[in-house]
């Protein structure tokens, strides 16, 4: 039974800054970090292994050569195999496109039984690859899952956070899921698994590998563009009130009913 | 060509018209030694069927049954798409507060447009939800009312709204950025391969090609994005809480309700929904609150968030806490604000004992006001504030919960 994790480089920090001049990103000086929700992914996948001893896991991701650093760490926090799916042909690629390539990716894979991946990715905030991998390759998928509660060779019961509680979700596997904070406290990577790691091979697949269309992928297979961006208008400074506590609650309450927000 | 066919063997008779009927040597009969009056059966090689179906327009005892699975496949002449579409989501039968929002902004766009406004209603037992978004804003509601779709599931959902998008073509179609929304959003825009834009928070009209312009953060919020879906229709966006105003209520507003209708055999079904347990930690949803209360490392323990919970009793708002209090076990994570957690624009947010981390600072950073109490007068949090008071927070919240309380004219408890 093979389990994929899909697993995305973010910036460290989402403080990034417009270059006014160039009008793109400045990414200088901001290191790149594994997507914070793709850590509990990564986490799962590892879980899943210590339970059946036949799992074998993948993380794969799609950026560019650089995001290897990333692959490494997944296997130092346990995962066995790993693949980056990199060429210039990917680049400016939307979500739409980004799932057509990964979904191709996994197709590579023989066998897999479960794909997991983070609710979303802090940069972009889309929440939109997972499910749409989970559609190129025609399996089910559960989203925001906050518990693995059963899972056995042919189905997976899973716990799906909802603004007003949880759903319990029986889904046959193959399948994908996307997965909350909630589902697990993710282990640091080992002082050995780091070392490992280090020499590990790491697979890698260009679009020719993946025999993709060029209409697929990247800018051409992407509907959406970006057609500009800015800097939103930064929030004024707030008003300091009465460090006395009497005062300052009064004041604070006079203010709240005058703005109506109370 | 993908899809299905097979004989059902109650109902063959061994009668041999599809054999003669089949241009591809598919068909075939073969003896069946058990049947009570040793009739034959017909056989299907799969790989010679080519899915024609003259065997199933053959057969005098509905005896084959076929259906195709053809791709979803849109025509991208965009001239042939017209309107603006909400989905009208809804849970355990309610439809959505955020429903109403996006069918104020679409009533806008649609007018732009010199379009209709049109909401699509899934559900079980649904239909009599559809007089109010008339109400609210649509002037026609199309309506797919069937039991397997009691409770939200992505494959029938995202596989029904597909169908709907594919013969009704509407240039535009809006759907909240909630749980549900986000979750089956993407598979229909995959489906039928068009472009999706998370989390819009603002939409217009380009006056000379009509094309949606659709804003966006990035990056937290760091920087904006407008974002085109320009060879593609529809043009799909989703949209959290809070972001448009809802238009009132006008019972006098006409619409036409349209049911729909699909056969459900041939709509995927694969995940099984077993229960629902709700959260009985929260009383006020976090994405649809309009005042949240909030604690941090500040609070101190689980018993602080009683004070929290008293202000957010007494102002009507919900409960919400900095990954520091959810991680150090006070409360659930449920009510975790920020990067990891959830991302609201309540009319009033008040940040107390909260530093105020990049974090946090993303996920509710475009709330209308913000008032922060800390002991710690250069917190982040105090500086990005409306209104910052340096001081505890177990001193200032009993007075502000007093004070509101006495402004209202209600009684007053003496401790």
């Amino acid at each position: 039974m093979n389990i994929l994790v899909f697993v995305k480089q973010v910036p460290g920090t989402t403080d990034v800054q417009i270059d006014p001049e160039t009008n793109t990103l400045k990414r200088e000086g901001v290191e790149s970090i594994l997507n914070p929700f793709d850590e509990y992914a990564v986490e799962e996948a590892v879980r899943l292994k210590e339970r059946f001893p036949d799992v074998k896991t993948y993380v794969m991701t799609m950026g560019p050569p650089q995001a290897e650093v990333m692959l490494r760490e997944c296997l130092a926090r346990g995962i066995d195999n790993a693949v980056l799916v990199s060429d210039r042909a990917f680049a400016g690629a939307d979500t739409l496109a980004t799932s057509n390539t990964l979904a191709a990716a996994a197709g590579k894979i023989e066998d897999f039984s479960l794909i997991i991946c983070g609710k979303q990715a802090t940069d972009g905030d889309t929440a939109q690859v997972g499910p749409g991998i989970a559609e190129k390759l025609d399996i089910p998928h559960v989203a925001y899952v906050k518990k693995i509660e059963d899972m056995n060779r042919n189905i997976i019961v899973l716990e799906r956070m909802m603004e007003d509680g949880y759903d319990v979700i029986e889904s046959p596997l193959p399948a994908l899921i996307t997965v909350v904070k909630e589902i697990n406290m993710p282990r640091l990577p080992s002082l050995r698994g780091t070392l490992a790691a280090k020499k590990a091979q790491i697979t890698k697949w260009t679009q020719a590998d993946l025999g993709i269309d060029s209409s697929l992928i990247g800018l051409k297979g992407s509907p959406t563009w970006v057609k500009k961006i800015f800097t939103p208008p930064q929030r004024k400074g707030g008003e300091k009130l009465s460090p006395k506590p009497e005062e300052a609650g009064a004041e604070l309450a006079r203010k709240l009913k005058d703005l109506k927000v109370i | 060509m993908s899809g299905k066919i097979k004989v059902l063997n109650e109902k063959c008779t061994g009668c041999t018209l599809c054999v003669r009927a089949c241009n591809f040597g598919a068909m075939s009969m073969v003896e069946r030694s058990e049947h009570p009056k040793k009739q034959k059966l017909a056989v299907i090689d799969l790989d010679k069927c080519t899915l024609c179906g003259a065997c199933e327009d053959a057969c005098k005892f509905n005896a084959i049954e076929m259906y195709k699975e053809e791709p979803i496949v849109l025509d991208i002449d965009k001239t042939h798409y017209k309107n603006v579409w909400v989905y009208a989501e809804q849970r355990h039968g309610e439809v959505s507060s955020v429903v109403y929002e996006l069918l104020s902004e679409a009533r806008k766009l649609a007018d732009k447009r010199q379009h209709k406004v049109a909401a699509v209603l899934l559900g079980d037992k649904i239909e009599a939800k559809a007089e109010e978004l008339i109400h609210r804003g649509a002037d026609i509601v199309y309506v797919f009312d069937n039991p397997i779709l009691a409770e939200f599931q992505d494959d029938p959902y995202s596989e029904i709204l597909s169908y709907l998008i594919r013969d009704e073509k509407p240039e535009i179609v809006l759907m909240g950025a909630t749980n549900i929304g986000r979750s089956f959003a993407s598979r229909v825009a995959a489906k039928i391969n068009t472009g999706l834009t998370a989390d819009c928070t603002g939409l217009d009209i380009d006056p000379e090609t009509g094309n949606l312009m659709q804003t966006r953060p990035a990056f937290g919020g760091n920087i904006m994005a407008t974002i085109l879906t320009e060879r593609h229709r529809p043009q799909m966006s989703t949209v959290r809480h809070k972001v448009f105003k809802p238009l009132a209520k006008d019972e006098t507003r006409k619409g036409e309700v349209i049911k729909k209708n699909y056969d459900i055999k041939h709509i995927k079904n694969r995940t099984k929904y077993l229960k629902f347990v709700k959260d009985v930690s929260a009383k006020i949803n976090l994405a649809e609150a309009d005042i949240i209360c909030s604690g941090g490392r500040g609070v101190g323990g689980p018993d602080g968030f009683k004070l929290i919970e008293q202000l957010a009793e007494t102002i009507g708002g919900a409960v919400g806490a900095s990954r520091a209090a959810v991680d150090s076990g006070w409360i659930p994570y449920s009510h975790q604000v920020g990067q990891t957690g959830r991302t609201v624009a309540p009319k009033l947010y008040i940040a107390c004992g909260i530093s105020g981390a990049i974090q946090h600072l993303v996920g509710m950073g475009s709330s209308d006001v913000i008032v922060a109490i800390n002991t710690n007068p250069d917190a982040p949090m105090m500086k990005t504030a409306t209104f910052a008071i340096e001081g505890d927070l177990f001193e200032v919240l009993p007075i502000l919960i007093r004070e509101i309380k006495a402004l209202r004219g209600e009684p007053v408890e003496v401790k």
